[in-house]
């Protein structure tokens, strides 16, 4: 194997490493983080189906983002799903020619969807960007971190589509890497520039992911505002370190 | 009339206005006194190691409070909040958008509590990714504005992860108390309430001859002997009320409308001396142990005073501490009749009254009246009322609707959950931040004024204690009067029909319309 596929390989391995042990940290110390108060933002829900409801509504179709402002709703809502068909797009490098999986990519919706909607991505992160440099409140509020994460994001999308539309890599070699990656059996990796630019910034994405704002994504699910039932006049609600308060209690 | 600009009003719904730096950088409350603070539990005045207990403090908090933790990493900076805030736009003070009101503490916070704020502070770069280094001017900052915040939740009913901006506020101000900066009005009341039974600092004589006095003004005009009794043992009834109710006005014309509403059921009821104060402004500080220890005075009244329910009077955020914490604060009720919600607000008490044809009303009576109902933020937003989600909503409003004929609602978006606050709550409805009361008043002020010239309405119902103290005072700089402000249950006392008034007496009472 070239210095440069050893290179890749260490590379994902690492960043796969830090972006799964990361998020599992991250998620335990939500998890265990106890919430002494009932604060769900009212009306809220009175049942548990009902919170499921409402957090599909969030994770799905942004629901409060889209009561808020409908530019900035229009452009995030169009990065996610782009972001999703991508998913399933490049699911296809890591399933083995026999995996039950195929026809959640061999569709229409992926097929077809799943690369056009590269230009969804685009769209939506210019407008994204665009919004955080003209609108006075959202420059205010931004560091550099924030543009830079759009721009890396950008930069990805950007390399992919250039790979699909314009300058096509080794397709099976590439596969065959990927494949190495997840089956723990390292392989080639082509090496033009486009795909050692494009894998090299989603590893940085993976790295940086428990240690940045995109913790927004398990953070929703945790939101006591959003995933807390309205009941509190029914069941008592109390958590440890609240309950030994009230050993003063006669 | 003022020593700051008031904005004049001249369109109907509220514009976005453009970012103008440290507006409101000069105002801040007065700071409480060592007698305030110390019976609370905090120190006296600044202590000298104030940086490593607030660092260490954040730590802890955010070990404690779910909430803290996860809006203090979730945050995306997406700006849906920057123009949700009553207070920015009423001050165009940037700090004020509300994230960037919780990038005060979550600058600190990413500076020595997360792995990039730490490496990126090492790099000698933290403003690179929000990061800053505590000094004594970004705690002059938090006590700024941390008390321009009047936790009234509006951000988080539009913030894509539920970010709320009160549980930011809530954890700066403990940990400013922590560390002896206290705010004197929140303290002050906080301290009084847990010596005396209620905010004002009334104690038992002077409650007796308020109702008292009452019961005289109640009979005088309808001739009906309506009680309104304190600490009275064995009754069916605890009414927690704020001890505003007792005295001013229009509060003091609500409190008479429960009294006549629990006298048509047939009910029996007292006020407690002990605890005289539906408010728990231990809420406003973030101090869970303050707010339980005032909340525990309740649970102590119900059990010695041997009542079977508890109802809450017309109070905005007591009524949030009442139905969401009560229960977890000073629960279980296992001691009260399980046939009714505990606790109980006084709105689904009329409701109740009113939908089982248990109520008479001469609506006739608030004919003078055109009303719109301002909706309370923490009812809106923190609470119910009812069995089902957005009862809160409909309950004060039929309420109204039953005692008058004539309503108009304000503009969608300044009413349910997107109210606008009255811009008083939160522990700011103190004189030391009038400038901030008044410019936090201009959205509600702007809706009102819409409907005023396009309905013709006079006057505008509240349930809560802040509110109505707040409107009052507040909306005349807007070119309103202080009298259209009213209590929902003033108007339920205007109409309804005491069943066992004398015939003779159908005196019509024009001193109202004023």
């Amino acid at each position: 194997m070239s210095a440069l596929s050893v290179f890749y390989t260490i590379l994902f391995y690492s960043a796969a490493t830090i972006f799964i042990v990361g998020l599992a940290y991250r998620i335990s110390v939500y998890a265990k983080t106890p919430a002494p108060l009932k604060i769900p933002t009212t009306p809220a829900p009175t049942t548990k189906s009902g919170v499921v409801f409402r957090l599909f509504t969030e994770v799905a179709l942004f629901n409060s983002l889209f009561k808020s402002t409908k530019w900035t709703w229009l452009f995030g809502w169009m990065f996610h799903l782009s972001l999703l068909l991508a998913f399933f797009r490049h699911l296809r490098y890591v399933l083995s020619p026999d995996s039950v999986f195929w026809p959640l990519i061999n569709n229409w919706l992926v097929l077809f969807a799943g690369q056009y909607g590269g230009f969804l991505m685009l769209i939506g992160l210019a407008g994204l960007f665009g919004r955080r440099i003209f609108v006075d409140r959202v420059r205010y509020i931004s560091s550099p971190s924030d543009y830079l994460m759009l721009i890396l994001i950008f930069t990805i999308a950007a390399t992919g589509m250039l790979m699909s539309f314009v300058n096509h890599t080794d397709i099976v070699q590439l596969k065959a890497f990927a494949f190495g990656l997840v089956t723990f059996n390292p392989q080639e990796l082509p090496g033009d520039t486009l795909v050692l630019i494009h894998l090299a910034l989603v590893a940085s994405l993976m790295i940086i992911f428990p240690v940045s704002k995109l913790l927004h994504a398990p953070g929703i699910f945790f939101s006591p505002t959003r995933n807390q039932v309205d009941n509190p006049r029914e069941q008592r609600h109390i958590v440890e370190w609240a309950a030994k308060l009230e050993a003063d209690r006669e | 009339m003022a020593d700051f600009e008031v904005a004049k009003i001249t369109k109907g719904y509220v514009s976005i206005p453009k970012l103008k730096e440290g507006t409101m950088a000069h105002s801040q409350p007065f700071i409480a006194k060592e007698k305030f603070q110390v019976p609370l539990g905090y120190p006296g005045e600044l202590i000298d190691n104030w940086k490593e207990v607030v660092i260490e403090k954040l730590k802890e908090l955010s070990g404690k409070y779910r909430s803290l933790k996860v809006f203090l990493d979730s945050c995306i900076k997406c700006g849906a909040c920057t123009d949700k805030c009553h207070y920015f736009i009423g001050t165009q003070d940037p700090k004020n958008m509300p994230v960037a009101r919780q990038d005060l503490l979550r600058q600190v916070y990413r500076y020595y509590h997360t792995f990039t704020g730490r490496l990126f502070a090492k790099l000698g770069i933290p403003g690179f990714v929000g990061a800053k280094e505590l000094t004594k001017e970004v705690i002059d900052d938090w006590y700024v504005y941390f008390h321009q915040c009047s936790q009234c939740r509006r951000c988080s009913v539009f913030c894509p992860m539920g970010i709320d901006t009160a549980e930011i506020s809530m954890a700066a101000r403990e940990i400013l108390d922590q560390i002896g900066v206290g705010q004197k009005y929140c303290n002050e009341i906080i301290e009084k309430a847990g010596r005396i039974g209620n905010n004002l600092g009334l104690p038992e004589p002077a409650l007796l001859d308020t109702l008292e006095g009452l019961e005289e003004e109640i009979e005088d005009d309808t001739g009906v002997a309506v009680k309104l009794p304190l600490d009275k043992k064995g009754v069916d009834i605890l009414l927690v009320t704020p001890s505003a109710d007792f005295f001013a006005e229009p509060h003091v014309d609500g409190l008479m409308g429960y009294a006549k509403v629990f006298h048509e059921a047939g009910v029996s009821w007292t006020v407690s001396s002990y605890a005289s104060e539906a408010a728990n402004f231990g809420m406003f500080i973030g101090s869970y142990e303050n707010m339980r220890k005032l909340s525990l005075r309740i649970r102590k009244a119900a059990i010695d005073l041997g009542v079977k329910r508890i109802v809450f009077g017309e109070c905005g955020h007591a009524w949030r501490v009442a139905y969401s914490f009560l229960n977890t604060l000073a629960g279980p009720f296992d001691f009260l009749d399980p046939n009714y919600p505990v606790p109980q607000h006084i709105c689904e008490f009329t409701y109740n009254m009113i939908q089982n044809n248990e109520l008479t009303f001469d609506k006739s009576q608030n004919d003078d009246m055109t009303l719109t109902f301002h909706d309370s933020c923490n009812v809106a937003r923190a609470s119910r009322m009812g069995d089902e989600p957005g009862g809160q909503f409909k309950i004060p409003r039929a309420v109204i609707k039953a005692a008058c004929n004539n309503y108009v609602d304000m503009p969608s978006d300044t009413i349910g959950e997107s109210t606008f606050c009255c811009g008083g709550g939160g522990g700011l409805l103190t004189d030391d931040l009038m400038e901030l009361r008044v410019k936090g008043a201009l959205p509600r002020a702007t809706a009102l004024t819409h409907v005023t010239n396009e309905y013709g309405v006079t006057h505008m119902a509240a349930i809560c204690a802040i509110c109505k103290s707040q409107f009052t005072k507040v909306l005349p700089y807007y070119g309103f009067t202080m009298d259209q402000i009213v209590s929902v249950h003033q108007l339920v006392s205007s109409a309804i029909v005491l069943s066992d008034a004398p015939k003779d007496n159908e005196e019509s009472d024009e001193t109202d319309a004023a």
